[in-house]
C-alpha cells in the first residue's frame, strides 16, 4: 500500500494550503468564541482543535487506499446515506425547528453531509461508467436525476433548504462539465424557472422571509435582515487592515449572530479586513485551481469526476457563504467549509480533500 | 476496466472545460472580491460608524422622584427599588431546562411565562424579554447565586414608587400612571416622554412638576442585549423635590379606621388658616396596586366594586346637609332681621302650610322653643317657619356667601361644588315656578341643596374663625425643584361673611349647647375638659312618611337609611380644630357621625402642641 512513489508524489501543496486555512480558521473561532467563552465559548473552541484532529486523521485515512476502491462503495454508500437521512425522522435530535442530526453518544452529525459524498461518488462513477464526453440529453439523465432527487426530497423535509440547494448546484455542475445538449439546457432551464412559484409557495415561512429580507433587508431588522446587516456592519467596518485580534466590536459585543458557524467569514474580515478576508478567499480559489488541476492530471475518468465534483462542492459553499455574509444572496445556512464551526461538515470536508490529495498522489499510477 | 482518459478528443473536450470551468470560477471569486472591496473600502467608513453606534447606547436614567412627608416629617411615599427578571432568548441554550430551574428557584410559573417568551423570541431574539416584575429581595438572591445555571438571564433594576402605609391617605396621596398620548402632546410634560409614570391625582397630581426631577444619561458601551459592558460618560438625574403635607399621619389613620366598615369622609381642618388636619375617605383603596400597571381583571374589580373607592368622597360626595343646614338659615334669619332670638316658637310635631303637612323628627313636637333651644334639639318646625320667612333665593344668597354652592378651592383635588337651589333654577331647569312648599324642605337641608364634606368644614371653620373662608391646603412646603422655586403654605382666604358678630355669636353659643345641654342632639361628641361645639345632621335618602314606619333603625334597609352628618369645632373659645364627618346611610347624625368627631377631636387636642415640619416629636 505505501508505495515509494506515493511518497514522492505527496502533493505536499494541497496539504500546505490545507493547513494554513486550518490555521486561520483556529486562530478566527477562538475569536469567535472569546466573544461567548462565559456561555461555553470556550468548550467549543476546543471542540473545533478536536474536529479538526479527527479531520486529519480521516485526511490521511482517505488517502491510505486506492481511490478505485470508492467506485466499489459508491452505491453502498450512497444508500447508506438514505437510510440514515430517513433515520433522522424517526430518532433525530431536533434543533432550532429542524431535524438535521443524528445523535451517537454525545456526538452528534448530520447525515447531509455524508449525502453530499455519497452523491458525489454515485455521480462520478455514473458519468465516468458512461464514458466519453458527448453532450447528454435529458432522456441520458434520468438516472442522474433520480439519484439527486431522492436526497434532496429526503433534505428539503427535514428542513434544509441550503443544503438541498448546494446538492442541486453541485450536480449540476457535475452534469454541465460533461455538458449536455443545449436543447435539454433550455428545457432545464425552463420548467426550473416554471416550477419557481410552486417552489416559493411551499417555502416555510421563515425561509420566505430570508428571501424577502435579502431583497428588502429592513423590513426584518430583528430577523435574518438583522444577521445580513450586523454582517455586513462587520465585515465593512474591517475596513483595509481590520480591527485587531479579539478587537472586533461585532463580535465581541454579541452583535453579530451565529458569529461561530455561518458567519465566521465576517468575524475574520472585520478583524484582518481588506487583507485578512481577501487573503482567505485567494486561498479558497487557490485550493480550487489546484482541484481543477488534481482533476486533470488524474489518468482516468472516475479520479477526474470526483475531483470535479469535490472542487464543485467547495466552490459552491464558499461561494453561497460569502456571497450570503456579504449581502449578495439570501441567508441559507450555508457553512464555509474547514471555517465555520460543525463537526460533521468538517469531517466531511476533510475527507473530500483527503480522496483529492488520494487522486493526486496516484496521478502516475496506471490501473 | 475503466475509461481512460488518454483518447485525444476526451482530453481535448477534458481541457477545454475546464478551461471554461476556471475562467467562471475567477470570475466569481472576482465579484466575491470585488464585493469585499465595496464594502471594506468604498464604504468601510460608513460601516465603522455603524459599527460605533451599535456599541454605543445612549441610556436613560430616571430621576429620583419626590418624596412626601406628614407634618411632623414622617414618610408617606418613597421610591424602593424593584428588580425585574429578564431573559435574553437568543442566549438560552435549553429553555426548558431554564424555567423548570427557574420555576424551582422562584416559583415562576412557566404557563404563564412561556406562550410570552415564544412569542418575542421568534420575533426579536435579542430583546430582553420580562420574566417576572418586583422580585422580592430573597428571590433575588437565588438568582444570583445560580447564576451558572441561568445563561441568559438578567436582572434590572428601576426605582418604584412606595405607598408606604398602604391605604393610607390613597385618595388625598394619589397615584401613579403612565403618561398618555394627549398629555405628552399638550406640551405641559416637556420633560416626560412616553412609559414615564406621572402622577394621576391627589398630590402626586398637583405637584407633579416639582416631584418629577430631571431624568439623566448614560453612554455606555453595550452588547447586542443591551447589557452594559462600561460607562463613557454620565450626567446624573436631578431628584425631584420633596413635598410636606400638612396632614398629622396619626389623625388621619384614626379618622380612617373610624370609617373603616363605612362609606363616608372625614374633614378635619385648622380653622384658622385652612390646613387640612386630616382628610379621609372610605372605601379606599391601595396605590400601590396601580404602580405595577394594574392588570384588567383587578382594575375592572376596582372600578365596579359597589361603593367606588376611587371616588374622594371629601371632595366631590354630595350629599344634602340635612339640620347642619339649620345654621344657616339661623344665621340668615338674624341677619335680615327676620327672627328675635328670645321669641319663642311652639313646636307640636307638625307645621301645616297650604295643604301640605310636614312633620319635626320629634313625633309630638320640642314645645316652646327659642333660636338657642331650636339649634341644640334640632327642631325641624322651628326652621321650617323661618324657611317660609326667607324664602328660598334669600337662604341661597346667604349659603352661597358663605362659601356653599362652589367649590372651596382646595389646593390637591378634584372638587365638586354642591348645590344651591333657587326659584330662578327651578324655573329654567323644570319650567315650574318654585313652590313655597319647597322652601319648607330647603330650610332643613333636603330638597335639592347639596354640599360636601370639605365645605361643611371650611363652613363651620368660618363660623368660629370670625366669618372668613379660607382655602383648604393640604401643602405645608415643598422644596426647591429644578427649575421650580420652593412653596410654603401661605393661608389664603376665599371669602368674607361679614355678619354681624353678635349674631354669630348667637348661633355659636347654640352649638356648644348642642353638644354639651341637656337634650342637645350631638351629645355623643361631648369631651370632657374640652368644649366641643357643633352640628348634627341627618339627611333623608328617600322620604319616610314618620321615621316611626320602622320599629328601629335596624330595620330600616341599608340603602334607605339617612345619611349622618357631624359638625364641629374644638375648643369653642379658642378652636384650633374643625371636623366635618359624613356617614352615608349611618342614620342619625348624633349617632353614627358625632362619635367619629368626637374621636378625631380629642385624639388631635391631647396631643402635644404640634411641632414644625421636619422636626422629630
Amino acid at each position: 500500500m505505501f508505495d515509494r512513489r506515493l511518497i514522492q508524489n505527496f502533493d505536499w501543496i494541497l496539504l500546505l494550503v490545507l493547513l494554513l486555512i486550518a490555521g486561520v480558521s483556529i486562530m478566527n473561532l477562538y475569536s469567535a468564541t472569546y466573544a461567548i467563552r462565559d456561555v461555553g465559548g470556550g468548550r467549543v473552541f476546543l471542540k473545533h482543535i478536536y474536529w479538526f484532529l479527527i479531520g486529519f486523521g480521516v485526511f490521511f485515512l482517505m488517502t491510505t487506499f486506492n481511490y478505485h476502491a470508492l467506485e466499489r462503495l459508491a452505491y453502498p454508500a450512497y444508500f447508506l446515506s438514505l437510510a440514515l437521512l430517513a433515520l433522522v425522522f424517526v430518532t433525530g435530535k431536533a434543533a432550532s425547528g429542524s431535524q438535521r442530526w443524528l445523535a451517537v453518544g454525545s456526538l452528534s452529525f448530520q447525515p447531509s453531509e455524508l449525502a453530499k459524498l455519497a452523491l458525489l461518488m454515485v455521480l462520478a462513477k455514473f458519468f465516468s461508467d458512461r464514458g466519453g464526453y458527448q453532450e447528454s440529453r435529458l432522456r441520458d439523465l434520468w438516472q442522474p436525476f433520480i439519484l439527486i432527487g431522492i436526497p434532496c426530497a429526503l433534505i428539503l423535509k427535514e428542513p434544509d433548504l441550503g443544503t438541498a440547494i448546494l446538492l442541486i448546484f453541485v450536480s449540476l455542475s457535475l452534469i454541465l462539465f460533461v455538458r449536455v445538449h443545449w436543447k435539454s439546457l433550455l428545457i432545464l432551464a425552463l420548467s426550473a424557472i416554471s416550477l419557481a412559484p410552486f417552489i416559493w409557495f411551499n417555502l416555510k415561512e421563515y425561509q420566505r422571509m430570508r428571501v424577502l429580507a435579502f431583497l428588502r433587508p429592513d423590513m426584518d431588522p430583528l430577523g435574518s435582515g438583522y444577521h445580513i446587516n450586523q454582517s455586513k456592519i462587520a465585515i465593512g467596518s474591517g475596513l483595509f487592515w481590520g480591527k485587531g485580534l479579539l478587537k472586533g466590536t461585532q463580535t465581541r459585543l454579541h452583535f453579530l449572530p451565529e458569529q461561530h458557524t455561518d458567519f465566521a467569514f465576517s468575524v475574520l474580515a472585520e478583524e484582518w479586513g481588506f487583507i485578512g478576508s481577501g487573503f482567505l478567499l485567494l486561498a479558497y480559489l487557490f485550493l480550487i485551481l489546484w482541484g481543477l488541476n488534481i482533476a486533470k492530471n488524474s489518468k482516468d475518468k472516475f479520479g477526474s469526476m470526483i475531483a470535479i465534483g469535490i472542487v464543485a462542492l467547495i466552490f459552491w459553499q464558499v461561494t453561497i457563504n460569502v456571497g450570503m455574509v456579504t449581502g449578495l444572496l439570501p441567508v441559507v445556512g450555508i457553512p464555509l467549509p474547514l471555517f465555520s464551526y460543525g463537526g460533521s461538515s468538517l469531517v466531511t470536508t476533510m475527507a473530500a480533500l483527503g480522496i483529492l490529495m488520494n487522486i493526486s498522489m496516484r496521478r502516475f499510477m496506471f490501473q | 476496466m475503466k475509461t481512460s482518459n488518454f483518447d485525444p478528443l476526451s482530453v481535448e473536450i477534458f481541457n477545454r472545460q475546464l478551461k471554461k470551468v476556471t475562467v467562471v470560477v475567477l470570475v466569481v471569486f472576482g465579484l466575491l472580491v470585488l464585493r469585499l472591496w465595496f464594502l471594506q473600502v468604498l464604504n468601510g467608513s460608513t460601516y465603522r460608524v455603524k459599527s460605533e453606534n451599535n456599541r454605543i447606547r445612549l441610556e436613560d436614567i430616571p430621576p429620583f422622584r419626590g418624596l412626601l412627608f406628614d407634618y411632623k416629617g414622617g414618610v408617606l411615599v418613597d421610591n424602593r427599588p424593584s428588580y425585574d427578571l429578564y431573559v435574553i432568548p437568543e442566549e438560552v441554550q435549553d429553555r426548558k431546562k431554564l424555567l423548570q430551574t427557574l420555576k424551582d428557584l422562584v416559583n415562576l410559573d412557566p404557563a404563564k411565562v412561556k406562550p410570552k417568551l415564544e412569542n418575542l423570541a421568534q420575533a426579536s431574539p435579542f430583546r430582553p424579554v420580562c420574566l417576572k416584575k418586583d422580585i422580592t429581595r430573597n428571590e433575588l438572591a437565588v438568582i444570583e447565586t445560580h447564576r451558572f445555571n441561568l445563561s441568559g438571564i438578567m436582572i434590572k433594576v428601576r426605582p418604584q414608587r412606595h405607598y408606604i402605609w398602604g391605604n393610607l391617605a390613597s385618595h388625598l396621596l394619589g397615584y401613579l400612571g403612565e403618561i398618555d398620548e394627549s398629555q405628552l402632546k399638550s406640551g405641559k410634560y416637556p420633560y416626560n416622554k412616553a412609559g414615564d409614570l406621572i402622577g394621576k391625582s391627589g398630590v402626586e397630581l398637583e405637584w407633579q412638576e416639582n416631584l418629577t426631577g430631571r431624568r439623566g444619561g448614560e453612554q455606555a458601551e453595550v452588547d447586542a442585549a443591551g447589557r452594559k459592558i462600561r460607562v463613557i460618560s454620565k450626567k446624573p438625574p436631578l431628584p425631584g423635590a420633596n413635598v410636606y403635607l400638612t396632614i398629622h399621619k396619626e389623625l388621619q389613620a384614626l379618622a380612617e379606621k373610624a370609617l373603616s366598615d363605612k362609606r363616608g369622609a372625614v374633614v378635619a381642618l385648622d380653622p384658622n388658616n385652612g390646613k387640612v388636619l386630616a382628610l379621609a375617605s372610605s372605601p379606599s383603596f391601595n396605590p400601590n396596586l396601580f404602580i405595577q400597571g394594574i392588570d384588567r381583571e383587578t382594575w375592572n374589580r376596582i372600578i365596579s366594586s359597589k361603593g367606588f373607592p376611587l371616588q374622594n368622597r371629601a371632595l366631590s360626595g354630595q350629599y344634602p346637609p340635612g339640620s347642619i343646614f339649620k345654621i344657616v338659615v339661623a344665621l340668615a334669619g338674624l341677619e335680615e332681621g327676620l327672627v328675635d332670638p328670645e321669641e319663642e316658637v311652639y313646636c307640636n310635631g307638625v307645621f301645616t302650610l297650604g295643604r301640605g303637612v310636614y312633620h319635626c323628627w320629634k313625633k309630638h313636637g320640642h314645645g316652646m322653643v327659642d333660636l338657642h333651644r331650636a339649634l341644640v334639639e334640632s327642631c325641624d318646625v322651628y326652621f321650617y317657619k323661618l324657611g317660609i320667612k326667607l324664602g328660598v333665593d334669600k337662604i341661597a344668597r346667604y349659603a352661597k356667601r358663605f362659601g356653599l354652592s362652589k367649590p372651596t378651592g382646595f389646593d390637591a383635588g378634584q372638587e365638586k361644588g354642591g348645590f344651591m337651589p333657587t326659584s330662578r333654577w327651578k324655573l329654567k331647569k323644570f319650567g315650574v315656578p318654585w313652590q313655597p312648599g319647597e322652601t319648607v324642605s330647603v330650610s332643613i337641608g333636603q330638597s335639592f341643596v347639596l354640599v360636601t364634606p370639605i365645605q361643611m368644614a371650611t363652613f363651620i371653620s368660618a363660623l368660629y374663625n370670625g366669618g372668613t373662608l379660607y382655602k383648604p391646603q393640604v401643602t405645608h412646603y415643598v422644596e426647591k425643584a429644578p427649575g421650580q422655586k420652593a412653596q410654603k403654605f401661605v393661608p389664603r382666604p376665599t371669602g368674607k361673611w361679614d355678619l354681624n358678630p353678635r349674631n354669630m355669636a348667637l348661633v355659636k353659643k347654640a352649638l356648644v349647647g348642642v353638644v354639651n345641654e341637656p337634650h342637645g342632639t350631638g351629645w355623643r361628641a361631648r369631651l370632657k375638659g374640652i368644649t366641643v361645639a357643633g352640628k348634627t345632621g341627618t339627611a333623608q335618602v328617600i322620604a319616610l312618611e314618620r321615621e316611626e314606619d320602622f320599629e328601629n333603625e335596624a330595620d330600616v334597609p341599608f340603602s334607605m337609611r339617612d345619611h349622618a352628618w357631624f359638625i364641629a369645632v374644638a375648643p369653642a373659645d379658642r378652636p384650633r380644630i374643625a371636623v366635618a364627618v359624613v356617614v352615608e346611610h349611618g342614620g342619625h347624625g348624633g349617632k353614627a357621625a358625632a362619635p367619629i368627631a368626637r374621636e378625631v377631636v380629642e385624639a388631635y387636642l391631647s396631643k402635644d402642641r404640634p411641632s414644625r415640619p421636619g422636626e422629630k416629636t
